[in-house]
């Protein structure tokens, strides 16, 4: 009961849910499940979700009205370069909400989301504490500073063709 | 000890003093006044939603308006219904959800029959100057029996909550937020893939036209039209005690003789009964719950002749699959002995029949998919389905005046029924009508009294303990399938040895499914008042029978002598009884 099948829960969020199981309202302890499981996957795949429902015995059309009204929670495996604007104050004044726009109109995705091709994705981010470069991308662990929404698309294309950043 | 002193609390709404019990809520109280408070996601049945704020009132004291649906009243309290300000303040709302609303009323399926529309009219919506963003969603048809059409819902929930408060089903749920918020199963997936039973309830309770039965008429006056094709066609029991309601005739009115006369001049060329199907239902089912009894095996016999329930059982209840009656629903007992009795009877090619059902169910247009329902050569044993909705359509497309037609009788041998046949539109028919014929097989002995008053359930669970030759037969009736879990959850706890269970997927059975005519004037959407006076039509034609037993329809001792032999024989297995299987996705207990 408890081990993991092929493809399924890992036995430490299997274990987990089997105590929210034992408490008077499992079902509020969804969004605390659903956590776990991105936390170790990377985001919510069908078949966790199938798997959490069974186990906590919470509807799937439950489990899935949660992940998709969070914010948090993603939906599609992140992609291999995950991008971040920083959106705290000192970025933000200096036009990160354009930065943004320009990656989402670029990539056709919008925060949270990963491109079809499984190559980008956006991310919601903290302040970096970097605000004297402002405003702030980071895409995987490299950090570009004061960049413009014109930069984007030329961004965009130096990191599809293997500049700049580790895969 | 609860206080059963109730509290009156007393308040003025529109300046008339209003005394009620404590806990009631505004829209209540004004409703004692003959004050009709406007409303949009409030069902009197379901949990409060308080989502769309069209039925707000004006409390003195109160900087804002309150939802009158959801504000209980309170000693002293000031209300009033009405002002200019409110007026505005209500039709603002609705602008809103104009705003984002397809502009397609005329040639929409719910045109004259659709609460937005009915709020638009009577809160003076009268032009449209702002043109909004609206959702864009394509209709979602994979289901056999169910569409969705997102892009027209107005997000009130009524059918997120029938589906998992009244049906325990939960398919449905609000998805993602904000503009892009829409109403679907899980992952926004197909309803063919989903757990949903079809039992339309979400259908009957969207108070536009976001949920719609598939519609069959085109199919089936494509077959009227062709001299090639013999149609033939059965009306479900609980046809005849809702359909003359799509006529503005009060609910409870029996139009059985009208019914028929109808579907005469709609030109089918053969009108047989479905309660010649439930007769022979009961007379198989009957034989099923002896052999049970005598080996004590799969007790308790489950009924099978709502789809909807049966749906259930294998999404949520697998292990009780050996439980539950083998026997097809009355149906497609009919629709078969159509396409094999009746066929060899007349001569005529089975190629040539055209077999349609008109069922209170849109479950009924999933069941005759089913594979286990096909003949050998893949095609279906009834080939359409029209709810009572859509048939009321077609005699009003065609110009009938329903309400002044001749009775007209059904055709023999398969249009004969019994009392019994009758009650099985009602929640607790099937059971009576099985326990009369069982009764008296048991005992050897003609029953004294036919009525089995002790499982005519109007609520949604009854059980019952009968003494019937010398053995406690312990029974119980279900409807709205939530108390088809409560009971089978008791069942499995094993305090208590049921023998025979009752289900049926519908408020009230299948007076109340999912394809019934919308509520008449001066009611709502499965009012418990409109389904009592459907289910005493129908106990009143059972009462005015002479033969209300099954076994004793005359036409069925025939049907068996010439070409069944006996009930369970080898020849009524092979037409009459079927078999289910578990089915994914699992459905949450
Ligand atoms: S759902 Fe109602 S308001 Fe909307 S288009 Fe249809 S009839 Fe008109
Ligand atoms: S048809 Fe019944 S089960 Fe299916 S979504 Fe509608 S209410 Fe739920
Ligand atoms: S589909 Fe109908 S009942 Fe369901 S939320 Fe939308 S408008 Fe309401
Ligand atoms: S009817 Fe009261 S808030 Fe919708």
């Amino acid at each position: 009961m408890a081990t993991a099948t092929k493809d399924g829960l890992e036995s430490d969020i299997v274990k987990f849910i089997s105590q929210c199981r034992k408490k008077e309202h499992p079902e509020s302890y969804l969004i605390a499940v659903l956590h776990k499981v991105q936390e170790k996957y990377g985001y919510l795949s069908q078949d966790h979700m199938n798997e959490v429902a069974q186990r906590l015995q919470v509807p799937t059309s439950t489990v899935s009205g949660v992940a998709t009204f969070y914010h948090f929670f993603r939906l599609r495996p992140r992609g291999k370069y995950a991008i971040s604007v920083c959106l705290g104050t000192a970025c933000f004044v200096k036009g990160a909400d354009k930065v943004l726009n320009a990656f989402q109109t670029e990539l056709g995705i919008e925060m949270g989301e990963t491109t079809a091709d499984g190559l980008f994705s956006l991310e919601n981010t903290r302040c970096l504490g970097v605000c004297a470069l402002a405003p702030v991308v980071t895409i995987n662990d490299t950090v570009y500073s004061k960049v413009t929404a014109n930069q984007v698309p030329e961004l965009i294309r130096q990191v599809k063709s293997g500049k700049n950043v580790e895969g | 000890m609860k206080d059963n002193a109730m509290k009156n609390i007393e308040l003025t709404i529109d300046n008339t003093t209003v005394s009620v019990p404590e806990g009631t809520t505004i829209m209540e109280a004004a409703e004692t006044i003959g004050i009709k408070i406007p409303r949009l996601c409030y069902h009197p049945d379901l949990s409060l939603e308080g989502a769309c704020r069209v039925c707000i009132v004006e409390v003195q004291g109160s900087r804002n308006y309150l939802p009158s649906c959801a504000t209980r009243v309170q000693d002293g309290m000031k209300v009033r219904t009405n002002s200019p300000e409110i007026r505005q303040a209500r039709r603002d709302l609705i602008e809103l959800i104009l705003d984002n609303h397809p502009r397609e009323c005329q040639t929409c399926e719910r045109d004259g029959n659709c609460e937005l529309q009915d709020l638009a009219y009577s809160l003076g919506v009268r032009e449209r100057l702002f043109e909004g963003k609206r959702k864009a969603h394509e209709i979602e048809r994979s289901s056999a029996s169910v569409i969705r059409d997102a892009e027209k819902c107005i997000l009130c929930r009524r059918c997120v909550r029938v589906c998992s408060e009244i049906q325990g089903i939960h398919n449905l749920s609000q998805l993602y937020r904000g503009f892009d918020t829409v109403v679907a199963p899980a992952y926004e997936g197909p309803m063919a893939e989903s757990v949903c039973i079809n039992c339309g309830q979400c259908i009957n309770v969207c108070p536009v036209a976001s949920f719609l039965e598939k519609s069959s008429t085109e199919p089936v006056w494509a077959a009227l039209a062709d001299p090639n094709k013999h149609v033939m066609v059965q009306i479900a029991p609980s046809i005849r005690a809702a359909i003359a309601e799509g006529f503005n005739a009060p609910p409870g009115t029996p139009a059985t003789g009208q019914t028929v006369t109808a579907l005469r001049r709609l030109g089918f060329d053969v009108v047989f009964d479905t309660n010649f199907g439930a007769d022979l239902t009961i007379v198989e089912e009957a034989h099923e719950f002896m052999e049970r009894l005598k080996t004590g095996k799969n007790l308790p016999l489950l009924t099978s002749c709502s789809p909807g329930w049966i749906k259930f059982l294998e999404h949520f209840y697998p292990e009780f699959i050996p439980n539950a009656s083998s026997c097809k629903s009355p149906m497609q007992m009919l629709s078969t002995l159509m396409k094999t009795f009746y066929a060899e009877k007349t001569g005529i090619s089975v190629r040539d029949i055209y077999v349609v059902g008109i069922m209170p169910c849109v479950a009924k247009k999933f069941e005759i998919e089913r594979p286990e329902h096909l003949m050998p050569d893949g095609t279906p044993y009834t080939d359409a389905v029209l709810t009572t909705r859509e048939l009321i359509w077609m005699i009003k497309a065609y110009g009938i005046d329903f309400m002044n037609l001749p009775e007209g009788e059904f055709d023999n041998p398969l249009g004969y029924s019994t009392g019994a046949a009758d009650i099985f539109g009602t929640t607790g028919g099937v059971m009576e009508a099985a326990l009369r014929t069982a009764a008296e097989k048991l005992t050897g002995q003609p029953l004294a009294h036919l009525d089995f008053k002790e499982v005519r359930a109007v609520s949604g669970l009854k059980e019952a303990s009968l003494e019937i030759a010398g053995q406690k037969i312990n029974v119980a009736v279900a409807n709205g399938l939530n108390n088809a879990k409560t009971i089978l959850e008791k069942v499995k706890a094993g305090k208590k040895q049921y023998h025979l269970i009752e289900l049926m997927a519908c408020p009230g059975g299948c007076i109340g499914g999912g394809g019934q005519p919308y509520p008449p004037e001066g009611h709502y959407v499965l009012d418990p008042e409109v389904i009592r006076l459907r289910a005493n039509a129908l106990y009143t034609i059972d009462e005015r029978k002479t033969i209300r037993k099954s076994h004793e329809n005359p036409f069925i001792q025939t049907l068996y002598e010439e070409y069944l032999e006996k009930p369970g024989s080898h020849k009524a297995h092979e037409i009459l009884h079927t078999s289910y299987s578990p089915r994914e996705p699992k459905g949450i207990k």
